[in-house]
């Protein structure tokens, strides 16, 4: 009695009893589904999570941020400076271990910019260093970004994101051509600036696929006036926000914007943001030290900031695409355990229906593991028959999936998902025929020639 | 050396603390070649004796040896294998697998022996060519009648060319004139040399064997038809 003999006389035996092996396989079919389904749309959220992180900076972005004074300091608060110049100056010359710092200088009322009768409120209008191209991981696609000229002069130029442009002058989707507002005046508050660089244009994987479908497919025709159809438009947050900044330099926003805007007027060198990236991720800890020595100098002894890493943000993703991992998990093991249990049932039910034929088996010659691992056999069948349901079935669970719940993360089949699931039921199979093939084997063949 | 020697083999089965004695000291030899009918009235034990023959159990008490090996300590396994190789089997109820074809139906011991697929067809084919049903290869037992179907056991118990066949009430289930027939086909098995045994209640049926062993409480009270057993040498000198 060989395997392969083991493995056909298996198939035929399902195959004899095709609705039976059927309803016994669905336990296995929807356990393996709803495994792969679940892995699938995970898969989705960790990509949708992994591309917001690096949207907003990747991993070794640390950010310097305010805080109230301690209590044990508080006689000393109106010494605090707050974030300076002074800080990113001495940070640049005594904090090796920080490889970039980037100073950012925000408006302090609310920005709007025009160009002609349009109008846009960015979401980030900041004075920056030219580290911030590094910092942010900006790509810039036109024209230049400002150099230390513009810096040292405070010359009015500016580089955009094409969120701006597309609110100015024109969206490519929709004017049908790509516009460069290279050159082009603009007014930031009321003052005017030169654009002379625009950054690539930011999606997520997902939001390309979708623009390229678009693209294919022709627009309905719309009655009635052109119209947004919601607010904000496409896209996650991250990108989104990414897709409307707009820099100038940090000397011009100084010069031009803040030098006289400060309480009661007296000008307010404070920055809004110090983002720093550290020269490794492995020195995290003495990197931070280093930083904290520094400011705790610069900052007379007082310490108003404090650090926030991406690492919590690691840490979220991680966890939370673990906790979706274990629940997704646990209910398709459930599954899968309940489909084992359900073929356990039918190899019993079906060896006490053929008692007689493997009474036969054994008078002519079957040995008891012979007759064991046909039975066994024929259980892994019934479970891996189901397991290949299983996957054809996923498909359709996955599209059920983002049909029922459409996100910005579209799930994503893992072929690895797919082999462990296919394991995993192979041993459901092993382990729900065990005791049934135990029980044949053991029979006795006079007992079971006389059965009827 | 005889084909079977049995020794002082008794077989007690307890039933509801009552022991009853299946066998009591039975011995018994059997030639190669031999014709024989074992009969009783049900309940005398033949059935049980035939099992212990035939491998299918073993004695309480006593020796068995089957050509030259001692069987009556072997294990399941030993028992499974020595059934396949020298033991062939007819039942009453012909016993064929409903789902396989008579062709797998005889292929079926030389599955567990594992002859390879191609000579398993070649033996398959000539074992039913024996029985006349080689053009039913392809048939299922149910589309068979009973004298057909009990063919197809005959060649699945030809198969893998055993010592001896054991045939249990081989026509009980079947009509006068198949019944006839079958045993005609036994009859013819034990003139090409095979060792045929016959288990039966039926006397007409044990008549046309030499050697008869009647069995009545567990004991052996045997017969030998002379004029047949003489009969029977004649037609084997030929």
């Amino acid at each position: 009695m060989n395997f392969l003999n083991a493995i056909l006389i298996g198939f035929k035996e399902v195959w004899a009893h095709k609705f039976r092996s059927l309803l016994t396989m669905q336990g296995i079919i929807l356990g393996v589904a709803s495994l792969v389904a679940m892995a699938a749309v995970v898969a989705g959220m960790e990509n949708g999570m992994k591309e917001t992180m690096i949207a907003t900076g990747g991993a070794d972005k640390v950010l310097l941020q305010q805080q109230p004074v301690p209590a044990y300091q508080e006689h000393r608060a109106d010494e605090a400076p707050g974030r300076t110049m002074v800080d990113v100056q001495a940070l640049r010359k005594s904090a090796p271990l920080i490889r970039l710092v980037s100073p950012e200088m925000a408006f302090q009322e609310y920005v709007t910019i025009t160009h002609g009768d349009k109008m846009v409120n960015p979401s980030e209008c900041v004075g920056v260093w030219p580290a911030v191209l590094d910092m942010n991981l900006h790509t810039l696609e036109h024209g230049r970004f400002f150099n230390e000229l513009d810096e040292e002069n405070a010359n009015s130029v500016c580089v955009i994101g094409t969120g701006i442009r597309d609110e100015l002058f024109g969206n490519p989707e929709k004017t049908g051509q790509e516009i460069v507002p290279i050159g082009e005046l603009i007014n930031i508050n009321g003052q005017p600036f030169t654009i002379v660089g625009m950054f690539t244009h930011y999606e997520s994987e997902q939001e390309r696929k979708e623009r390229e479908l678009a693209k294919s497919k022709p627009a309905e025709k719309r009655a009635g006036p052109v119209r947004k159809r919601g607010w904000g438009g496409r896209g996650g947050w991250a990108f989104y926000s990414k897709n409307y900044t707009i820099y100038i330099p940090l000397n011009t926003m100084w010069l031009k914007f803040r030098s006289a805007t400060g309480t009661n007027s007296i000008p307010d060198p404070r920055l809004t943001d110090i983002d720093m990236k550290v020269a490794s991720l492995d020195l995290l800890e003495p990197a931070l030290q280093q930083v904290r020595n520094v400011l705790l100098l610069t900052h007379k002894g007082i310490e108003d900031f404090s650090f926030q890493t991406q690492e919590n943000q690691i840490e979220n993703i991680n966890t939370q695409i673990h906790k979706a991992r274990l629940s997704g998990g646990i209910i398709a093991g459930i599954s899968l355990l309940v489909g084992g249990i359900g073929i356990m049932n039918i190899m019993l039910a079906s060896i006490n229906e053929r008692i007689r034929e493997i009474g036969i088996c054994k008078a002519v010659g079957a040995t008891g593991s012979a007759i064991f691992l046909q039975i066994l056999v024929e259980a892994v069948v019934i479970a891996v028959v189901g397991a290949l349901l299983g996957l054809f079935a996923s498909y359709n669970v996955v599209e059920l999936v983002t049909i029922m719940a459409p996100s910005q993360n579209a799930p994503v089949i893992k072929p690895e998902v797919m082999v462990i699931a296919m394991l995993f039921s192979a041993g459901v199979g092993i382990i729900a025929g065990l005791f049934p093939a135990f029980k044949a084997a053991k029979l006795d063949p006079i007992q079971a020639l006389r059965r009827d | 050396m005889s084909l079977v020697e049995l020794r002082n083999v008794s077989k007690i089965y307890h039933l509801g603390g009552e022991e009853i004695r299946a066998l009591d000291n039975v011995s018994l030899d059997i030639e190669s070649g031999e014709f024989i009918s074992i009969i009783g009235p049900s309940g005398s034990g033949k059935s049980t004796l035939m099992h212990i023959l035939g491998c299918l159990d073993s004695p309480t008490s006593g020796t068995i040896k089957l050509d030259g090996t001692m069987i009556q300590g072997a294990s399941p396994r030993e028992l499974a294998r020595i059934r396949n190789r020298k033991i062939g089997f007819v039942f009453q109820f012909f016993n064929l697998l409903p789902k396989l074809n008579v062709l797998q139906n005889v292929e079926l011991p030389m599955v567990y022996s594992g002859v390879s697929a191609r000579e398993r067809h070649e033996r398959a084919v000539a074992a039913l060519k024996m029985v006349d049903l080689e053009n039913r290869s392809k048939h299922r037992p149910s589309q068979l009648s009973g004298g057909q179907q009990q063919r197809v056991a005959i060649a699945r118990a030809l198969v893998n060319s055993p010592k001896i066949i054991f045939a249990d009430e081989p026509t009980g289930n079947l009509d006068t004139n198949t019944g006839e027939a079958i045993l005609q086909l036994f009859c013819k098995l034990s003139r090409e040399g095979s060792t045929v045994i016959l288990v039966t209640h039926d006397p007409e049926i044990a008549a046309v064997t030499p050697r008869r062993i009647e069995i009545r409480d567990g004991k052996i009270a045997e017969k030998v038809d002379a004029r047949l057993a003489g009969l029977d040498r004649v037609a084997r000198t030929f």
